[in-house]
């Protein structure tokens, strides 16, 4: 138990952890969707904590991972263009395009920024009426009402200088994407919290039951995530699958209907590819036609873009909790953070990341002096 | 940008549209908006996310999150330069 004591309530975590191996008769496993979680299971051993019979698989919860190549090479071409302020989080700096990532673009002279919100980009635009600010408006169902926030606000300043570059992204649809894949081990869900937080639970209920996986709806700390693996395991041993609510404190039935109403005035449906992973229906948003102006693919030409992703990659699989990163022959060799051949390697959410950073043994680390030694790379939230 | 991050909400600026109030994240303050938990007062707990406010916190819980969360270097990041940490990743800083 040698993480436990890092516990922000040690004997609270141990009490659940007790009850988890009390009630796992069988061998369950379950996937954490939420990048985040991901971290927080890794960084504090939660999966090395848990009884054997319990298993944790990675889910695609990470919007950076999923973004696909060819939207990564075109925001790298619209940045390097000249007259563009080309503004994205902090996440997309370094995530590898075909054959560079933003971080070379600033470099090469690109006017890349980060902002901490798209309101910051909406300002940027304001700021400079003789520029094209384009902002990279990627993210999970947690960051849409951000973004349909800033484009509805552009059109109601009737700023014409301001697009999004959009790679939005929803979790049902890759919950089932991952249910009906034909390898699926996938026994029950810790539904990610703070989606849930602004989108509620009412599209879940349907996925626990034509799955019949229960899904909890989980939140990120040591504890929430103890808790989230405690009831789904009860569940399964029950033969139950239900969508049960273990973030109470973040998430209402009904989540946050002024968010949900912004999104579907901003934002309509459509598949989208997700990187590694391929196309999945329905599984994205795009601007709707009232909003198209605002569509950064439709401002700019970037439809000659040719990807190529490096093929020693298996970020896929890890994405859809295939194989564990350390499983991947690339990783901690010619994979690591500082150069990357995934998004999942340098994104602050990324499972390869994660396991490089906090992880440990397994991990093929050079060798010195009989320990593992790692590269110096700051911690990742 | 996964994070979403507790806050106190410190002041409100009613005349802002969209509206906006300051947040305090355990010493760090930033503006953010307030159109989606838009009943919201000052002294209350918010999950902010990407500079938005998403849903209200109880206090208790809100602490226990930033005191986690300052422990583990996250609010660093969250706050930070992008661009050192860039740097410091790409081994050219």
């Amino acid at each position: 138990m040698k993480y436990i004591d890092e516990f922000n309530d040690p004997q609270l975590a141990r009490r659940l952890l007790d009850e988890i191996r009390a009630t796992a008769t069988e061998p369950w496993a379950l996937m954490e969707v939420c990048g985040g979680q991901t971290h927080s299971i890794i960084r504090h051993g939660i999966d090395q904590l848990l009884p054997e019979q319990v298993e944790l698989i990675h889910g695609p919860g990470c919007p950076v991972c999923v973004t696909p190549l060819e939207v990564i090479d075109k925001a790298l071409e619209i940045a390097s263009r000249p007259g563009v302020i080309f503004c994205s989080f902090g996440d997309m700096l370094r995530v590898p395009g075909t054959d560079r990532d933003l971080f070379r673009v600033k470099g090469e002279g690109g006017d890349v920024r980060v902002v901490y919100s798209p309101l910051d980009a909406l300002e940027l635009a304001r700021g400079n009426p003789d520029r094209e600010v384009v902002f990279f408006a990627i993210g999970f169902e947690t960051t849409a009402p951000a973004n349909a926030m800033a484009v509805h606000q552009a059109r109601r300043l009737g700023l014409s200088n301001f697009s999004l570059l959009v790679s939005h992204v929803r979790v049902p649809p890759a919950v089932e994407a991952i249910m009906t894949a034909p390898e699926c081990r996938v026994q029950g869900f810790l539904a990610a919290g703070h989606v849930c937080s602004v989108m509620g639970m009412a599209e879940y209920p349907e996925l626990a039951e034509r799955f019949r996986v229960p899904m909890v709806v989980t939140g990120f700390e040591p504890l929430d995530i103890l808790e989230g693996i405690r009831r789904a395991v009860r569940q399964l041993e029950r033969g139950e699958h239900r969508v049960e609510n273990a973030y109470p404190r973040a998430v209402r039935e009904e989540g946050n209907p002024a968010a949900v109403r912004m999104i579907e005035e901003v934002f309509e449906v459509t598949d989208r590819n997700w990187r590694g992973i391929g196309r999945i229906p329905a599984s994205g948003w795009r601007l709707t036609d009232a909003f198209r102006a605002y569509d950064a693919e439709h401002r700019f030409d970037v439809s000659g873009i040719r990807t190529e992703e490096p093929a020693e990659c298996r970020a896929g699989e890890v994405l859809q909790g295939l194989i564990k990163p350390t499983e991947c022959a690339a990783f901690g060799t010619t994979c690591t953070p500082r150069t990357p051949l995934g998004a999942t390697m340098v994104s602050s959410e990324g499972a390869c990341a994660a396991y490089y950073l906090y992880r440990r043994m397994n991990a093929p680390a050079v060798q010195t002096g009989g320990s593992a030694q790692r590269e110096e790379v700051a911690p990742v939230a | 940008m996964c994070l979403a991050v507790p806050g106190k909400v410190v002041s409100i600026d009613d005349s802002a549209d969209p509206l906006t109030g300051l947040i305090d994240f355990g010493g760090v303050q930033k503006q953010a908006c307030l159109e989606y938990v838009s009943d919201v007062k000052v002294g209350e707990y918010v999950i902010v996310h990407v500079g938005f406010a998403l849903q209200r916190l109880d206090e208790e819980s809100a602490l226990a999150s930033l005191k986690l969360f300052e422990e583990l270097g996250l609010l660093e990041e969250e706050f930070g330069d992008a661009w050192e940490q860039a740097e410091k990743e790409a081994g050219t800083a």
